[in-house]
């Protein structure tokens, strides 16, 4: 295989996908892929038992570090994305209101746009509410809850902003969302795994939640935790197949998980996801988002040092994640990103990271940023490392 | 043993039989995931095994965890 990486790589796009995994997220794939191979929940020989089970623990693991009501009730799907589709299409009817935050991805914010437009077309549409937060990316819940109406059926929150890392007070929200009784569905893919997130006591009625970030699973995992408020006759799958229950219907199960994982699953990324998960319960996530905050800080002070630089969001490693966004003057970020590649062998995102809503929030759209996304397994040393390139890029651009 | 000594616990899917087992494997009752015998029912999923001696622990345990249980019945 090619080699595209030097050695000391610095790998800065862990809020895209984390890299490297822990080994043992590799050991279980191939454990899985050499060992088991069979389809779970379908047959009753003992391979497809024992994959059946492995997909069982790894719910089991999932409901653990998500303090989920039920194992049952993690429904798995390919990513965070599917996810939220199932939850923002399953739930909604023309008519309904919902209410979400300006730093959103599009992951939530096209379903939702799509949802809106349904009443140009005489279907009736969902009412959207986007509530606007500051120019850091924060959100004040009082803003929130004056936009609830009497209509309103849902708050979709993402948990933390994937631009500028800024954590939104779920807590608060969570509270007056059951207080209006409103559901209230939240986008963990920036959280989970690094920073805590405890359904029951954040009053999270929906979880997405993708495998492939900090839960350090492959790519291709995620899925939808529902919370026991929520209808599930009223919530509609968005697919409907095979489910190995109930084969002698015609008729989609209506029980969770059946109701909404049609199709055989991804049980060798689920067999990774599992071990990811356990990686992180063992460490700890306390443990994990101490680390972070340490590194985001040095990475945001170093940042900020350097003339020409502007470094976007709160500023304090303490109120966000271990995402950085910032430019430097007088280039674009893809020019800035070109150069940490190729010259510096640091690999980071750049431009508007699917999230046009924030960065019209944080006052840089068009043209987007450069972000840094740090993740469990890198170190103070590389974040020294990537300051000194930008340092070094940003004085030759002045 | 002949089936005699067992009876068989009918639950919703095989995600609530392997929820069960394991349920039945903390409190330290036998038990084995089989095919759900044709003359029970025509779903293809599986269902567990136990000793017919265990039925009452075993339901039990079963509605303690919370896993609802359709049907127990001789095999």
């Amino acid at each position: 295989m090619r080699q595209v990486y030097g050695d000391e790589m610095i790998y800065f796009d862990n809020a895209a996908t984390t890299w490297p995994k822990p080994a043992e997220v590799t050991d279980a794939t191939v454990h899985f892929l050499e060992e088991v191979g069979a389809s779970p929940g379908r047959s009753a020989h003992r391979r497809s038992l024992e994959a059946g089970r492995i997909v069982y623990d790894t719910r089991e693991t999932v409901a653990e570090l998500f303090n989920a009501p039920d194992p049952l009730r993690v429904v798995f799907g390919p990513n965070v994305t599917e996810a939220l589709n199932l939850a923002l299409y399953g739930y909604l009817r023309p008519g309904d209101h919902v209410i979400t935050s300006g730093v959103e991805h599009n992951s939530v914010m096209r379903p939702l746009r799509a949802l809106e437009r349904q009443s140009e077309d005489g279907s009736g549409g969902v009412e959207l509410t986007v509530v606007r937060c500051s120019p850091e990316g924060f959100l004040d819940p009082a803003d929130v809850e004056a936009a609830v109406r009497s209509n309103t059926v849902m708050i979709a929150l993402t948990h933390a902003s994937n631009v500028v890392g800024t954590v939104l007070p779920i807590g608060e929200v969570g509270r007056l969302a059951r207080r209006h009784g409103l559901l209230f569905l939240v986008d963990a893919a920036q959280t989970g795994g690094a920073y805590p997130v405890d359904m029951q006591k954040e009053r999270i009625d929906l979880l997405g939640f993708t495998g492939h970030k900090s839960l350090q699973g492959p790519m291709g995992t995620g899925g939808l935790i529902v919370g026991e408020r929520v209808d599930v006759g009223r919530l509609r799958p968005l697919k409907r197949g095979g489910t190995g229950s109930n084969s002698e219907l015609e008729e989609q199960p209506r029980f969770l998980p059946d109701a909404y994982e049609s199709g055989t699953p991804n049980t060798v990324g689920l067999a990774g996801l599992r071990a990811g998960v356990g990686w992180v319960l063992e460490r700890g996530v306390a443990e994990i988002r101490a680390h972070e905050v340490s590194m985001t800080q040095q990475l945001i002070d170093g940042l900020r040092a350097i003339d020409g630089v502007t470094v976007y969001g709160g500023l304090d490693a303490e109120r966000q994640t271990a995402t950085v966004s910032f430019n430097v003057a007088g280039m674009t970020p893809s020019q800035v990103g070109l150069r940490l590649d190729e010259e510096h062998d640091v690999m980071c995102r750049v431009g508007l990271h699917c999230a046009p809503a924030a960065h019209k929030t944080i006052g840089t759209f068009p043209g987007g940023t450069v972000r840094f996304g740090l993740g469990a397994l890198n170190t103070l040393d590389q974040v020294r490392k990537a300051v000194e390139a930008v340092r070094h890029i940003a004085g030759e651009a002045r | 043993m002949t089936d005699e000594g067992y009876v068989v616990v009918l639950v919703r899917s095989t995600n609530h039989a392997l929820r069960a087992e394991k349920v039945l494997e903390n409190v330290r009752i036998d038990c084995k995931l089989i095919p759900v015998p044709r003359q029970l029912s025509s779903d293809c999923g599986v269902c567990l095994r136990v000793r017919r001696a265990d039925r009452e622990v075993v339901r039990e345990a079963l509605e303690e965890a919370g896993v609802e249980v359709r049907r127990i019945c001789g095999v």
